[in-house]
């Protein structure tokens, strides 16, 4: 039995296996081996795993799209098999006593070369086909796992951390809990764990050994403790708390149906932060009165290219429908900095935080904003829809937008489009826009606060760096004045105010928030009930 | 040795899939089997050879067989040309 110490993101039991998760870098280095026949069984052994992933690939691709599909995996694995390509490499180990991480790459690139020449584009295709087997036998080879989890049974993941690339394409049904090395309270992990109630370690001190993969363990985020190869009483116990955990969350679906009323009559409305269309299911249980919080960027980072307007209109469309009536904010692009997808192109950046992201990228690229705005007003039709804006910093951005937004539904109307009435509201998460809320508020019909990057603007901390962490509050009376500002601005020019960071799922800061006179607050669907109970106790 | 020469009229010619069930054909039998085609050969039991003969729509392919049961791969072979390719 070993046992680790980690930060609790979301309390919880969990019990399972555990998922050792590194990351897909691999550097290429050329060097000798010893003893070549010994670098060529290696070579060999990682061609049988590497076929039996394209084996699995093949049965669940034909399970779930079809044989056309899947025959690809059948065409790599022969070409895995193929003398000639195996016959290069072993010739390449035996010749240079060189690496077979070497040897794989050097030959798929040669014949990748080949099939790149040829002046058909048929053929020129094969090129990536080589590549990718190759790749795929060097991450056998380096032990680099594939993306995804390869399990059949839900699993503990255990990673250094993970980027939302890495965990859009995680298989959420598979995923007991998290336990991270690095990381903190507002890391992309941390968010994602209590989105989906997923009992949650961070800043844990666990070596990413290969020999804990499968192994059994618990995480107790109520005690902070990762326990590996649990000895027959801690598991006992373990179950046992995992049993009160489980009941304790049953019995906050009574206070399904229930209103968000303190006991002195004032009323907030709870609504709910989702990424995904997936998440409405979780929404519609916990009992949100909306959606405060549509993260759009899902469609852009599970994307190889710009998402089609139709594909984001039938994203949007599922959720604005889904909601039945209940209203929907849809947040527009909100990436850059700490979430990026190739396709856009950014330029590296010193400073990413404070670079091209957001509303200045949709600024910039008037295309890729149109395309979102006409698919968002597309989808108004089918239910209640608003948008809100990120990262803005001064009035003209917005004079800017809602010209743009008059431009989109003429364009809209004038093709046939139906279009509801839409709510524009702006993100408050600069200190420049809690500064110079009292004129923003004139231009738009609600704020929200996003208390994330309001945080760590305003207190100049890196909210992604754990080494500064004990100089980050985020209680801090200077957000908390903002806040107030914010909220007091808004209401002087008629329009509502709410918070959707992660501040709002902070039980202790609930009746502060109360007290101000917020009027939304917008939690992780799993949050929804827990602040129920609690605006109901004050 | 057993010979026949085939004009390829699928529209993307010997590639990816349709090559490799070509590969998995010949391998059925014990006989060397080579293509050729503009100039270049290929043995028929090695899918990347066999892809990097570029075989278009229009081109002609050569295919020899030889071995103990060349006379069945030759028959096998020549059907299975007209069915796929």
């Amino acid at each position: 039995m070993l046992k680790f110490s980690g930060k609790s993101v979301l309390p919880g039991v969990a019990i399972g296996k555990m998922y050792i998760f590194k990351k897909q870098e691999y550097t290429l280095v050329k060097e000798k081996v010893a003893d070549a026949e010994a670098e060529i069984t290696r070579f060999h052994d990682a061609c049988e795993k590497g076929k039996a992933q394209l084996d699995k690939l093949y049965e669940k691709t034909l399970a779930d799209v079809g044989e056309e599909h899947a025959a690809i995996f059948e065409v790599h694995k022969m070409m895995m098999e193929d003398l000639d390509y195996l016959e290069a490499i072993e010739a390449m180990i035996r010749e240079e006593s060189c690496n077979a991480e070497y040897a794989v790459t050097t030959t798929g690139d040669t014949f990748a070369d080949t099939f790149a020449s040829m002046d058909d584009d048929y053929f020129k295709a094969r090129s990536a086909d080589v590549l990718d087997i190759s790749r795929r036998i060097v991450r056998v080879l380096a032990g680099i796992k594939e993306a995804g989890i390869d399990s059949d049974e839900p699993v503990i993941i255990v990673a250094d951390d993970l980027t939302p690339s890495e965990t859009v394409q995680m298989d959420k049904s598979k995923i007991l809990a998290f336990v991270t090395r690095y990381g903190s309270q507002n890391s992309h992990t941390a968010i994602l764990a209590r989105s989906m109630n997923l009992p949650s370690l961070i800043n844990t001190n666990i070596e990413l050994l290969d020999e804990f993969d499968g192994k059994i363990a618990v995480v107790d985020s109520f005690h902070d403790t990762l326990i590996v190869n649990p000895d027959e009483n801690t598991m006992r116990i373990a179950e046992a708390d995992l049993k009160r955990w489980k009941d304790d969350l049953a019995a906050l679906d009574e206070l399904i149906g229930q209103e968000n009323v303190t006991r002195d009559g004032r009323k907030v409305n709870v609504y709910a932060n989702i990424g995904n269309v997936e998440d409405l299911p979780k929404v519609l249980k916990n009992d949100a009165g909306g959606i405060g919080l549509f993260r759009s960027e899902f469609v852009y980072l599970g994307s190889k290219d710009y998402p089609t307007e139709d594909e984001q209109f039938e994203a949007y469309r599922q959720v604005v429908e889904g909601m039945g009536g209940k209203k929907v904010i849809i947040r527009t692009l909100d990436i850059g900095a700490d979430k990026q997808a190739d396709y856009f192109h950014l330029d590296h950046e010193e400073n990413p935080a404070m670079g091209l992201r957001a509303i200045r990228i949709c600024l910039e690229r008037m295309e890729v904003f149109k395309t979102q705005l006409r698919a968002i007003y597309r989808a108004s039709a089918f239910g209640k829809c608003s948008i809100m804006f990120p990262m803005i910093i001064s009035v003209w951005e917005i004079k800017k937008i809602k010209e743009i937004v008059e431009v989109v539904k003429k364009e809209l109307t004038a093709e046939g489009h139906a279009i509801g009435e839409v709510e524009l509201g702006i993100m408050i998460e600069t200190p420049a826009a809690v500064m110079m809320s009292d004129e923003l508020a004139k231009e738009v019909e609600f704020f929200s606060i996003g208390t994330n990057d309001l945080t760590q603007y305003t207190l100049a901390i890196d909210r992604q760096n754990e080494c500064i962490n004990r100089f980050y509050d985020s209680h801090h009376p200077a957000v908390l004045k903002m806040i107030q500002m914010t909220i007091d601005n808004g209401h002087k020019n008629g329009i509502w105010v709410g918070i959707c960071g992660e501040l709002a799922s902070d039980l202790t800061l609930t009746e502060t928030f109360m007290d101000m006179g917020i009027d939304e607050l917008s939690v992780s669907p799993t949050y929804v009930l827990p602040l129920r109970k609690k605006i109901r106790e004050i | 040795m057993s010979k026949f020469t085939y004009v390829v009229t699928d529209e993307v010619g010997i590639h990816g899939r349709p090559a490799g069930v070509l590969v998995k054909k010949s391998a059925e039998f014990k006989s060397n089997i080579t293509i050729s085609c503009k100039g270049k050969s290929a043995d028929a039991k090695r899918i990347m050879g066999v892809m990097s003969l570029g075989a278009k729509k229009g081109d002609t392919v050569e295919v020899t067989i030889e071995g103990e049961d060349e006379a069945a791969a030759a028959k096998a072979l020549e059907e299975f040309f007209k069915e796929n390719f």
